[in-house]
């Protein structure tokens, strides 16, 4: 029995969130009506020029230098030559031997620490088109909208050792790219796109082994059960003397297994040559120092910070750095309510609860600091219990009111008044002899069960610890 | 050394129908041309700088403007084929 080391590379590409396409003034945006967001430059049409968009550049310097790249200061297109029905001019714009970044690298905590993985290059492109198969009118069909849509791909090096190392790596990766703001990062929309090279050697081995390339993975799930399924059969392949070919598979998610493409569309042969129709271009290094200066705190930054000056658990802030809209909006409750380990608790607990069970973004619920705030400091005074708290989050965020205006409306202050919760109290005693008689014979922990009836009698309204400590001092009279 | 073959594969990827006379044809002169790159590699060009374009000219952007797309009935007049707003094509996969 062989012992194999897994060694895996991966090409992610991002498509960014600039106004407009790269080489045109079409807008770049998703979800439009078919071949509605085209024009000659981006069809290819004969005579037309691209001009390549400024936005583009400061994005992928932004990019290179969030990974810890080098920027080259000289930078160029080529033509990456293929035929297919999705690239109307029958080559993309891409970058060959002069990427906008290179020799970079990542930090990914795996196991809970830290490791590198050293970042190739990362280039900038254009997007090609949409192709939709249609079997029953035994055709496919061509949208050109996402033709031309700026990309960067970003390439890693052979250094992630693992399946979950490679989800650890797309994870920060994409937490990285969403600080910097630079493309929304969504797999579902196809703004993040992964393939993934994988080999195996013998332990010890300097080698490498044959690779095999997986595409079609749809989400970081599929790249993780796609690698793991590649470890398996290769493993298989080299334990039984055979080799492994270096080829380009299919991801299946339905089947969960990777398929072999068909040898005749790997022609791998792009015969790249400069782009003619765009001059060269040179970034300034003053360019490069601003760019620097610009960039936002990263999310290692921030959570080491969180754990320093918030005295946040490490639990507490990777939780919090997830999302960079949600951590901003922490700092922003603890400027007028200085207590990071109480608003993290609702952020972390009810706040993203509610999120996730109206499906939306954090943006989109547009809570206000005050209301959110002045909610906590409700249920810290006592005024509604942690319970009705969280009803009254879900009301603000249906309705973006007051919290104090909700507790008002729907009655959902606490009782906390005895006279008031006295004839409930006798009520529940009358009406419960047997549990009344077990408490009185010692069975304290039955005392529960009484102050739920009291609390379904005030339909949740009252103050549990009040409740409790009526009940006590008429069975029990202390 | 070109040969037929050399000139086969580059057609195949041009994705060009050569007929047998024609790929002979190109096959010499794809072979002139690269007599002539020969000649051109033996030339001293070490005062000559290094260039990936012919115009003396670089940092030519556009602003990130919108500006206004071709309609999809523009669009779709220049399609052979069409269906439902889209370029209908071959089937590429099955």
């Amino acid at each position: 029995m062989k012992n194999y080391e897994t060694v895996i590379g991966l090409e992610v590409h991002l498509q960014l969130n600039t106004k407009t396409k790269i080489f045109c003034g079409c807008a770049n945006t998703f979800g439009q009506n078919a071949n509605t967001l085209t024009c000659p430059i981006c069809l290819g049409l004969p005579g037309t020029l691209p001009v390549f968009n400024k936005e583009v550049l400061k994005n992928g310097i932004r990019v290179g230098l969030a990974l810890n790249c080098k920027i080259n200061s000289f930078v160029k297109f080529d033509r990456k030559n293929y035929y297919y029905p999705d690239l109307p001019k029958a080559y993309q714009i891409s970058q060959y031997d002069f990427p906008i970044a290179k020799d970079g690298y990542l930090p990914v905590q795996i196991d809970g620490q830290l490791k590198n993985i050293g970042i190739t290059r990362a280039h900038m492109e254009e997007d090609a088109g949409k192709l939709i198969h249609d079997s029953e009118i035994k055709a496919s069909l061509v949208d050109y909208n996402r033709t031309g849509t700026p990309l960067v791909e970003i390439v890693s090096e052979p250094d992630i050792r693992s399946p979950q190392e490679a989800y650890d790596y797309l994870t920060s990766l994409k937490l990285l790219m969403q600080y910097l703001d630079v493309s929304d990062c969504d797999m579902e929309k196809g703004s993040l796109r992964c393939d993934a090279n994988i080999s195996l050697r013998k332990e010890g081995a300097k080698e490498f082994g044959t690779k095999a390339e997986v595409k079609n993975l749809n989400s970081f799930k599929a790249v993780k059960s796609a690698l793991e399924f590649e470890v398996g059969r290769q493993k298989k392949l080299l334990d039984s003397g055979e080799r492994v070919v270096q080829e380009t598979r299919l991801w299946d998610e339905a089947k969960q297994i990777t398929l072999s493409m068909r040898s005749k569309e790997e022609a791998h042969d792009y015969r790249y040559f400069p782009e003619p129709d765009l001059v060269p271009f040179t970034v300034d290094q003053k360019v490069i120092d601003a760019a620097r200066k610009a960039l936002p705190e990263f999310p290692l930054a921030k959570s080491g910070r969180f754990i320093k000056e918030y005295g946040l658990s490490e639990y507490d802030a990777d939780v919090l750095i997830q999302d960079k809209n949600l951590s901003q909006f922490f700092e922003d409750c603890i400027v007028n309510y200085n207590e990071p380990k109480k608003i993290c608790n609702w952020i972390s607990g009810a706040l993203k609860q509610e999120l996730n069970a109206k499906k939306i973004n954090f943006p989109e619920a547009k809570l206000s600091v005050d209301h959110f705030i002045s909610l906590i400091q409700k249920v810290d005074d006592g005024t509604v219990s942690n319970l009705a708290g969280k009803d009254v989050l879900k009301i603000m965020l249906d309705t973006h009111k007051d919290p104090n205006a909700i507790i008002s409306n729907k009655g959902l202050a606490q009782v906390s008044d005895e006279g008031a919760l006295e004839n409930i109290i006798a009520e529940v005693v009358s009406e419960n002899p047997q549990i009344v008689e077990q408490i009185k014979l010692g069975k304290e922990s039955a005392i529960g069960f009484l102050v739920g009836q009291s609390m379904r009698k005030t339909q949740g309204k009252a103050n549990p610890k009040i409740i409790n400590q009526m009940l006590k001092r008429r069975i029990l009279d202390v | 050394m070109i040969t037929k073959k050399d000139v086969q594969y580059i057609a195949h990827l041009s994705r060009i129908h050569l007929a047998e006379n024609e790929a002979e044809s190109l096959t010499k002169n794809l072979e002139g041309i690269l007599t002539y790159i020969e000649k051109l590699k033996k030339l001293d060009v070490a005062d000559v700088k290094p260039t990936s374009h012919v115009l003396p000219l670089e940092n030519v952007f556009r602003e990130d403007v919108v500006r206004e797309s071709l309609s999809q009935n523009d669009v779709m007049n220049m399609a052979v084929e069409k269906n439902k707003g889209s370029f209908k094509v071959p089937q590429v996969i099955e």
